[in-house]
């Protein structure tokens, strides 16, 4: 199993801390992980993206043009990175602010609403647990059990009474994603 | 024994963690991206309540570069980080540690130059780590880890070979490899050193004080004798020499039936490594050459391989340094030559293979 | 009365201290580093402490200090000893370190070293030679020169348009929180030679009671730079340094 993923958003959205957790879940099952974060002044306030890649096998580069799954959460990483997805891949997007919604027809194209559900559940910071539970509903490649595992090594002990929210908003995630007809 | 451990980090951090780990006694540092979180973590971690190690924010790198001087010679394990404007500040005392025959451990975090460039991956500090950096006739080992277990890994053995030599030793990352994380194994505690088994190890040379039993030691690069200054040049000659027979490493990946050969180190072998995925899918047989230290140079390794090979292409995040290493090992038998990308700017692992593909045609019989 | 019966230890008045070499100093007839040198290798032995001492010499005529006084000894690059005198006491915090330095090390191209070494309140000793001129360079322009004296590249006097002003940095030094004392001394008469003395034995006493940082400037000669003879100099140095660099505690705590 190897899987090459991007998230791209807005920094401040939890695109590199999705992409830790996801990377943790990897090590609690025994895989080689990479995640590898563009960096910079850009990230204040502009956009942030990483690279995570989970593998059985020891992963050559960290950086890679195509990817298997793009998580999507702003209008320009949308424009930056729909290309970049592997034939037959997987595109997941959340809706909220996107104008010039995906047109590719060789990948699969899920929605998931994060934001608007984010709200409902009067929790932003849960934002980028719901679109983690989306991407683990249509790519199972960690066990939940895994996740909540991640979770636990990735967040300072202070931050541990967050879990069951956390874990609330995976499986929110998993309930609300839907795949589009392009 | 439980089941191994595994931590996911920045390159960086394990930077921080493997040094308090490993029983260093002292961190002097500057904040620089994309390597700050060194000093960051250290603090964070807070290693003089625990093993005692001293760590402080100097005022600049002309100051941490000549606080290992001081801490070095009295047989303490010190090391500082930066980046390559801050590396070019600590020239000076680089070039003193070398001449006083100190051992230190510098972690040199490269960005884009030249000047204050950019703050993203590059390689162009390859001729400044491995031509010595400073003035006059010098060498330092120089360590490249291509991935954040190596980063933790050469922190324990950059000291090791740095006592054993009593020789500076630099680890040549890069923004990438400090800035990634990946899954981690760190290396057991071990305690800091007591002068007693510094002398035991390594014999009779700190600054200490001097009690009446023995001649004062100095730690000096200074001789105005040019026939002792002489002297002392060719024993830094002859210990190169012996560190270039006893500790140069590499890794070679593909390479036994290899017909091309790619030789490139750090972040640029990494991506390298899946070119050579993606040209073995494609038939061509293509190897990689991973030199893992700068300096002593694996030339040998490189020179060994020749009789098989019909092109050689050095790839690295440079206008073309150590391509110049290569051709000395490939000596004109078979076409050397260079790909890289610059200014803070990734090679993809398919423009290389394009790269490798265009060299192969240029070179056909 | 022979010579033997003369040497009989009841009748030594004085001897060298064992804390200096046999070494033939380099100093110039008439010049200050020799006594200074000769004063905390004093201290040392009286001390008891030549064991426990390390040295940091700099880039200057004080360059070869590790020649004269039989301490361990750490030669820094021009202008950071500060550095690694911090880092040699933070590492052996039972050691008494202690920098020497002129005034185009400490003052010019150390500046920034010794203002935080000293700010950060290290418990070092800082020996700072001010003769207001570059000795083992030939005699060029310090920090310290004076307005209107003539130096090598001050061939017309000092012109503070083109030059700037003499600097006081003792006087700075002593406004940093982390020096607990900040002296100015001499050693051109036997007087100035004990208080001095004193000043540097405090010094090395301060820096075992976690107090910051003791700094004591030497005011001294450079009769071959000034081109004057030692006891022309001593009299220049009266008439002109003094009231430029005067004498005395500028912080004692």
């Amino acid at each position: 199993m190897k899987e090459e993923i991007i998230i791209a958003g807005f920094g401040g959205q939890g695109v590199l801390s999705m992409g830790k957790i996801l990377a943790y879940s990897g090590i609690m099952q025994d895989q080689e992980v990479t995640w590898m974060p563009s960096y910079g002044p850009e990230m204040r306030g502009g956009t942030a993206n990483v690279t995570v890649i989970l593998s059985d096998d020891r992963i050559s580069s960290p950086i890679v043009n195509s990817f298997d799954t793009a998580i999507i959460l702003n209008q320009q990483s949308l424009d930056k990175f729909e290309d970049t997805v592997k034939p037959g891949g997987i595109l997941i997007y959340d809706p909220n602010g996107i104008t010039h919604p995906p047109t590719r027809r060789d990948i699969k194209v899920y929605t998931v609403e994060a934001a608007e559900e984010a709200a409902r559940m009067k929790n932003a910071k849960a934002f980028n647990m719901i679109v983690l539970g989306g991407f683990l509903k249509v790519k199972p490649i960690v066990k939940m059990d895994n996740v909540i595992a991640g979770l636990k090594k990735s967040l300072p002990e202070r931050h541990h009474h967050l879990i069951p929210v956390n874990e609330q908003a995976i499986t929110r995630g998993m309930e609300i994603i839907k795949e589009e007809n392009i | 024994m439980g089941k191994t451990e595994y931590k996911l980090l920045k390159g960086n951090e394990v930077i921080a963690i493997a040094a308090i780990r490993c029983g260093c006694d002292g961190y002097f540092g500057y904040p620089i991206t994309p390597q700050s979180e060194v000093m960051e973590t250290l603090m964070e971690l807070k290693p003089w309540e625990t093993t005692g190690m001293v760590v402080l924010q100097a005022e600049s790198e002309v100051a941490s570069i000549n606080m290992l001087y001081g801490g070095a010679a009295t047989g303490k394990k010190v090391f500082t980080s930066s980046s390559s404007p801050g590396i070019s500040l600590m020239a000076e005392g680089l070039t003193y540690l070398a001449g006083a025959e100190l051992p230190c451990l510098i972690v040199n975090v490269v960005r884009g130059g030249p000047g204050l460039g950019t703050i993203q991956p590059a390689q162009s500090d390859y001729f400044q780590a491995t031509k010595g950096g400073g003035h006059g006739d010098y060498r330092l080992i120089v360590l490249a880890p291509a991935s954040v277990q190596e980063m933790n890994d050469f922190v324990d053995l950059g000291f090791e070979l740095a006592f054993k030599y009593r020789n500076p030793v630099m680890i040549l990352s890069d923004g990438m490899i400090g800035q990634m994380m990946e899954k981690v194994r760190l290396s057991p505690e071990k305690p800091r050193w007591t002068d007693a088994e510094i002398e035991e190890r390594y014999g009779s040379w700190t600054v200490k004080g001097k009690p009446s039993t023995r001649e004062r030691h100095i730690a000096t690069s200074l001789e105005l004798d040019s026939a002792k200054q002489e002297k002392f040049n060719l024993k830094l000659v002859a210990k190169y020499a012996e560190i270039a027979k006893n500790e140069t490493r590499y890794e070679k990946i593909m390479c036994d039936d290899a017909e091309y050969l790619i030789v490139a180190y750090g972040s640029s072998a990494r991506i390298s490594q899946k070119t050579v995925e993606l040209a073995r899918e494609k038939g061509i047989k293509l190897g990689l050459l991973r030199p893992v230290t700068l300096y002593p140079y694996p030339t040998k390794a490189i020179r060994d391989l020749l009789p098989q090979l019909k092109c050689v292409l050095a790839v690295e995040m440079s206008t073309g340094q150590m391509i110049e290493d290569v051709r000395l090992a490939v000596n004109g038998k078979v076409p050397a030559e260079h790909y890289g990308r610059v200014g803070g700017m990734i090679p993809s692992p398919e423009e290389v293979l394009n790269a490798v593909e265009n060299l192969i045609e240029r070179n056909k019989k | 009365m022979t010579t033997q019966e003369m040497i009989k230890p009841e009748n030594l008045v004085y001897s060298r201290t064992r804390v200096l070499t046999d070494n033939v100093m380099h100093y110039c007839p008439g010049c200050s580093h020799g006594t200074v040198h000769k004063l905390i290798a004093e201290v040392i032995d009286e001390m008891n402490i030549q064991d426990k001492t390390i040295g940091v010499s700099p880039v200057g005529c004080g360059v070869f200090a590790y020649n004269y006084i039989d301490i361990d000894w750490l030669e820094a690059a021009h202008g950071r000893a500060p550095a690694l005198a911090t880092a040699a006491k933070r590492l052996n915090p039972d050691r008494y370190v202690f920098t020497y330095q002129g005034d185009g090390d400490l003052a010019s191209i150390g500046t920034a070293e010794i203002m935080h070494a000293c700010n950060r309140g290290e418990n070092i000793v800082v020996i700072f030679i001010n003769n207001a001129i570059y000795g083992m360079t030939g005699g060029q322009m310090a920090p310290t020169t004076l307005v209107g004296q003539v130096t090598a590249t001050t061939p017309y006097g000092r012109n503070v348009e083109i030059n700037g002003y003499p600097l006081k940095i003792t006087e700075l030094i002593a406004q940093l929180p982390g020096t607990c004392y900040v002296t100015r001394q001499t050693v051109y008469n036997p007087l100035t030679v004990r208080k001095a003395k004193r000043a540097i034995r405090k010094a090395f006493e301060n820096s075992m009671l976690k107090k910051g940082a003791s700094f004591v400037e030497v005011v001294g000669t450079c009769s071959s730079g000034w081109k004057l003879t030692p006891v022309e100099a001593n009299q220049w140095m009266i008439d002109n340094m003094f009231p430029e660099y005067p004498l005395g505690d500028m912080k004692d705590i």
